[in-house]
């Protein structure tokens, strides 16, 4: 019904086909294709080790795949790094976060974006704008000058999810691995609303997440993975929990 | 969204210098102080003028070792690196042509730095590994061309370089102070500065969001390369001669600059005026113990402990923080 119409309506945004990769003598990915349609949240899920953080490192350009295509908007393209990945629209929110520890909480959301003129940076131009990203996002970082190592955990999360969304214009594609993993549950609710917002915005996600409520709560449609697979794909309408979790497990019900 | 809406963000002025600056800063100043009531030849002007041409030499290379560092990485081959720039010049000083010397001195340095650069950046070797077989390499080539005499220079733009001064200040000092206001310049107000911090304090994150790492990493051995280079062209006119034990050991007194200077050896940190006080410190401690007539073994001895004790102070901070 309404993946039906989805798929009809519009052309996919992103389309992964036959990804294939590679660890030593590991496959990692054993061909997986899926599209992700602009205005939809699509949740990735699969047990440890189904090659979910594999599947979105590749399209971030982060890891190289060794076999399958890629196509942007119809266009094939090949990423030679994350630059290239994040010049073309696709930010990325890792798991870990890639944040610089050491590093202030400005130097942290401009990394690899930063302001210059005349090859000089402009601090106080991008402090200014962080001030105004941190008050859109009401996080409780008292300063910008912080190392981002000192933050709380929530914080830290606001500063990458910030950097994604908010610096370098409007992302086409927002990647999320594990957004909230470790946050509490305030922090969690406030990360699924502004999920919906960017999706509300026309960004088009893809949501990695163990926690089923938080899939359920935000995305449209549902892929599963299992041991580099795709197993299963279903518009959230149509699933429930157990159904989902008997995919990732490799039951049938 | 039920965090509480912010009020205040903190936004003062730029910090010019951060605290284990000021620390050094304040050493080196107490110091200096201390050794011209204690030592009356100290602020003697020909001490002075000798004792900042040394330290313009270790600075220079200094200021190169604190990028490197910065990025998380290390460069033991400086001291050899400068050796052979020195010998090089040296040789073709007798030919006479001045911009030919200089081009191919410092081109020695570059073409290590680049060599290191690139088994580092490329190849994936480790830092370590590459730049301790970089300083064995070098070396080795000097005393292959040298045989181990030295090659005087005479004349020319080396002996100028090294051994002038305009205005009374030594011409290898305004090349400190210019290497050293450049290097400053583009560790903290570049974008290829911060790109350096960010692969020092997280690499791979780096990599992640679109630093191209392996170029950055190439440029900085490649700029350290360079500043040894420099550094061997100005010794060998400073001490008329390229010599083929020119350096030894420099590279430890480099990195012991650095990390006094307050550049963290974990990388992503790194500052370098005070690598540049940090030099200073050294050499100013070195000549007070020659003028207190210390022994030159006991020297060495000295100059270890105030390498610990100085990083001493700056953990014996950090501890409350780590809790054990």
């Amino acid at each position: 019904m309404r993946r039906a119409a989805l798929m009809e309506e519009k052309t996919p945004i992103l389309e992964v086909r036959n990804l294939v990769k590679f660890f030593g003598g590991v496959q990692a990915l054993r061909g997986v294709s899926f599209k992700l349609f602009p205005r939809e949240v699509l949740a990735l899920l699969g047990d440890n080790g189904a090659g979910k953080s594999t599947t979105i490192k590749i399209i971030s350009g982060y890891l190289k795949p060794d076999g399958g295509e890629i196509f942007l908007e119809g266009k094939r393209v090949i990423f030679s790094s994350p630059l290239h990945a994040r010049s073309m629209g696709i930010e990325t929110v890792y798991q870990d976060l890639a944040l610089f520890g050491v590093l202030d909480v400005t130097t942290n959301l401009f990394i690899g974006r930063e302001t210059c003129q005349l090859g000089m940076l402009q601090k106080r131009a991008m402090e200014r704008e962080t001030w105004q990203i941190l008050q859109k996002m009401r996080t409780t970082i008292k300063s910008i000058r912080q190392k981002v190592q000192t933050l709380s955990g929530g914080q830290q999360h606001a500063v990458a999810i910030g950097r994604s969304v908010y610096v370098g214009g409007v992302p086409k594609i927002l990647i999320m691995d594990e957004p909230t993993a470790g946050l509490g549950i305030e922090e969690s609710q406030k990360v699924l609303e502004l999920i919906r917002e960017l999706r509300e915005k026309g960004i088009a996600i893809i949501l990695i997440s163990h926690n089923l409520e938080h899939v359920f709560c935000v995305a449209n449609r549902i892929v599963v993975l299992r041991s580099g697979e795709l197993v299963g794909e279903r518009c959230t309408e149509e699933t429930n929990q157990s159904e989902v979790v008997h995919l990732m497990m490799g039951v049938t019900c | 969204m039920v965090f509480p809406p912010t009020s205040q963000y903190k936004e003062g002025g730029m910090v010019l210098l951060s605290r284990s600056e000021v620390n050094v800063f304040v050493f080196f100043g107490v110091l200096f102080v201390v050794l011209g009531i204690l030592s009356p030849n100290f602020l003697d002007l020909f001490n002075l003028s000798n004792l900042t041409r040394q330290i313009s030499l270790y600075a220079i290379i200094a200021a190169g070792e604190t990028m490197v560092m910065t990025s998380g990485g290390i460069d033991l081959s400086v001291g050899s690196v400068l050796a052979l720039s020195g010998v090089l010049a040296a040789m073709l000083n007798a030919m006479g042509n001045n911009y030919m010397v200089i081009s191919v001195g410092i081109g020695a340095g570059i073409l290590c730095g680049l060599g290191n650069g690139f088994l580092v950046s490329k190849l994936r070797i480790n830092p370590f590994i590459v730049t301790l077989g970089m300083l064995n390499i070098a070396r080795g080539v000097v005393l292959v061309i040298t045989k181990g005499f030295p090659i005087p220079v005479y004349r020319g733009a080396l002996l100028t370089l090294g051994q002038g001064s305009i205005l009374g200040i030594p011409i290898l000092f305004l090349f400190m102070g210019v290497v050293g206001m450049i290097m400053a310049l583009i560790l903290g107000r570049t974008r290829f500065g911060t790109h350096l911090k960010a692969i020092g304090s997280n690499e791979p994150a780096a990599w992640a969001m679109g630093i191209n790492v392996p170029r950055v990493k190439l440029l900085t051995y490649t700029l350290s390369g360079l500043l040894a280079g420099l550094a061997g062209l100005l010794l060998a006119g400073r001490l008329s001669a390229g010599q083929a034990n020119a350096g030894v050991g420099w590279e430890l007194d480099a990195i012991a600059a650095v990390i006094i200077g307050g550049t963290s050896l974990m990388g992503g940190e790194g500052s370098v005026v005070g690598s540049l006080v940090g030099a200073a410190l050294l050499g100013v401690i070195r000549n007070a113990l020659v003028l207190f007539g210390v022994s030159m073994y006991w020297q060495t001895v000295v100059i270890g402990c105030i390498l610990i004790g100085g990083i001493a102070l700056g953990s014996i901070r950090e501890i409350r923080k780590v809790g054990y």
